[in-house]
């Protein structure tokens, strides 16, 4: 926190914030290691001459080189590109699913933690009730059961995800309800939902945006787990999971459409995973390291 | 204390288990396609008699009760696609695979997720600290879809270690048991490391070293102790993980357990099998749970008055 004693003029929270940040050498290096994968993603019709599902049996299983860059499969896709489009599935699915979970978590949270009561017993044993629920088994239920796409993927995901920031919202509504400034706000005659959103939100903006980091690696690999299981992202379309099982199956031959694959994947959740705890030590300095 | 534990089963156990067997057999029987709609086309007849067999004939809501009085006597009816077999017998073959693989799981990720603890809150902030909590991630990071192929790669085919798949040795249970193992080693790990930096700050702590006692003594036997909570409770959360992480891993070494006979019932639309998998998952994690959370309020003295 304050190293000499005096706060400077002018130090915001989240300016104070980004300071701790930049401090830390892992998030940074997550930082830039996650935005180059996802700059790769984003430009991949002009990195590869391929599509995702170009076919060319004749140069099929050939080993990393000039040609492609990442070798081919056994159908002649070039690895490369069917990585970089895997890709932008895999972030799509993390950040939409995020956005899903962020939406119906805070608004459940903030709801119970501020009406208290019945209301908060109701809503919170329900939440309870759903930890116990054998949640992966579900989203395969959904998958094997009804026709599988990338929405129902989403929805099913971020249907899953949003249990625990329910609780945390609800946790940091219930403290903040009790504060001056909400009993201010109400005083000055504000309706509630005016509260909630104008004073009680902004102030527990922190840990939402630090669990919900940590959610987006989750929610990949939940994506890349069920892609892997065959109920995922279906082929042609490509996703690392996929690509994974793909290689999986032909590691003792061709073990590259393995280990790529595996790399990018494990690189993308590591530095998600540092970022992540980056954010929780700079805008939650209780619980950092010093 | 037993007034506790007797509310817990009925006020959260109980309840719980029945909204989970209710939900789980309305999306199954609400989803369009039904057993025996996939393969090779069956007789009018035949489909009438299968029907009438296993009771797909009568009212919905029927079924559902008929179902929920039998599963309280753990009779989770006959399989549909293994003829002849109940779902019990299945159950009761093969989850004490599963449960074994679990076992030996936990027992790695317990005892090196704790040590990596130790070396790592032995001195925080330093290179030792980042370096153990680093390769500790890479549990967490490195799924275990990706883990396990890695591991038969490099331990089976290039070194030859170890057999590729199969249970009958115990060579064959090495891998998996690491494999599905490693994700919690540092979920452990970063638990312990937090507790212990949490009580190394705490006052007994302070009278351990003004004793004179050696730190690396003061680490296991005083700070140790107290650091252990938070592990103790994540126990619960960590068996649901384990359950559902062995999907993957018995698929992949192509172990006779739970899991895979679970994954293949899903696919072929096996709905006794599914609800009778889900149901006793959701009964050992719910059961699971509660016992950890009686332990966690026995061990910890500043919970027990809870329990009253």
């Amino acid at each position: 926190m304050k190293k000499n004693g005096t706060y400077s003029r002018g130090t915001s929270l989240m300016r104070d914030a980004l300071r701790r940040f930049v401090r830390n050498r892992l998030s940074v290096t997550g930082c830039i290691v996650l935005l180059f994968i996802i700059t790769l993603c984003l430009a991949a019709p002009l990195l590869t001459p391929y599509t995702y599902d170009y076919q060319n049996l004749s140069s099929g299983a050939t080993p990393p080189g000039a040609q492609h860059l990442l070798g081919t499969d056994i159908l002649g896709r070039d690895l490369f590109t069917r990585i970089l489009y895997g890709g932008r599935v895999s972030f799509a699915v993390g950040l939409c699913a995020t956005l899903v979970s962020v939406l119906i978590g805070v608004a459940w949270g903030a709801i119970a933690g501020w009406y208290g009561g019945k209301t908060d017993t109701i809503m919170m044993r329900f939440v309870d009730i759903a930890y116990a629920f054998p949640f992966t088994i579900f989203v395969i239920i959904l998958m094997v059961f009804f026709e599988r796409s990338l929405l129902l993927l989403f929805i099913a995901i971020g249907a899953v995800e949003w249990l625990t920031m329910a609780r945390i919202v609800r946790g940091q509504v219930m403290a903040l309800r009790h504060q001056e400034f909400v009993d201010a706000a109400i005083g000055l005659g504000l309706r509630q939902h005016q509260i909630l959103l104008r004073h009680i939100l902004p102030n527990i903006i922190g840990p939402v945006i630090v669990y919900a980091t940590l959610t987006i690696p989750a929610i990949m690999l939940l994506e890349a787990f069920l892609s892997y299981l065959g109920l995922g992202v279906q082929p042609p379309s490509s996703s690392w999971g996929i690509l994974i099982r793909e290689g999986t199956e032909s590691m003792e031959t061709y073990p590259w459409l393995l280990i790529f694959p595996a790399v990018v994947l494990s690189l993308t959740l590591f530095s998600l995973n540092f970022i992540g705890d980056g954010l929780r030590d700079a805008l939650d300095p209780r619980s950092s390291r010093e | 204390m037993v007034r506790f534990i007797l509310k817990r089963i009925f006020f959260e156990t109980i309840p719980s288990l029945i909204v989970i067997a209710t939900i789980t057999f309305f999306l199954i029987r609400l989803a369009p396609g039904g057993p025996f709609s996939t393969e090779k086309s069956i007789s009018p007849e035949v489909l009438t008699q299968l029907n009438a067999f296993y009771g797909l004939d009568k009212h919905l809501f029927t079924q559902y009760l008929t179902y929920m009085a039998r599963i309280i006597t753990f009779d989770f009816g006959p399989s549909f696609k293994y003829p002849g077999r109940t779902v019990t017998e299945l159950i009761a073959e093969s989850f004490p695979v599963s449960l074994e693989l679990g076992v030996y799981a936990l027992c790695i990720a317990i005892v090196s997720g704790i040590l990596a603890g130790l070396i790592a809150a032995s001195k925080p902030s330093s290179l030792r600290d980042y370096l153990t909590m680093s390769i500790s991630m890479g549990g967490i990071c490195i799924p275990t879809f990706v883990m396990g192929p890695l591991l038969v790669l490099l331990f089976s085919l290039i070194l030859g270690w170890f057999p590729v798949s199969g249970w009958n040795t115990f060579s064959n249970r090495i891998l998996p048991s690491i494999t599905l193992g490693m994700v919690y080693i540092a979920y452990i790990a970063r638990l312990t490391r937090g507790g212990l930096l949490d009580t190394m700050v705490q006052d007994y702590i302070r009278t351990a070293r003004a004793k004179g006692l050696p730190e690396r003594l003061i680490l296991i036997r005083h700070a140790l102790r107290g650091a252990l909570l938070p592990v103790l409770s994540f126990l619960g959360p960590a068996a649901a993980g384990l359950i559902t992480g062995s999907f993957v891993v018995e698929t992949i070494f192509s172990i006779p357990g739970l899991g895979r006979f679970f994954v293949a019932a899903a696919f072929n639309r096996d709905y006794t099998m599914i609800m009778g998998t889900v149901v006793f998952y959701a009964f050992i994690m719910i059961s699971f749970n509660t016992i950890v959370d009686v332990l966690t309020a026995l061990v910890n003295p500043r919970l027990r008055s809870s329990l009253r």
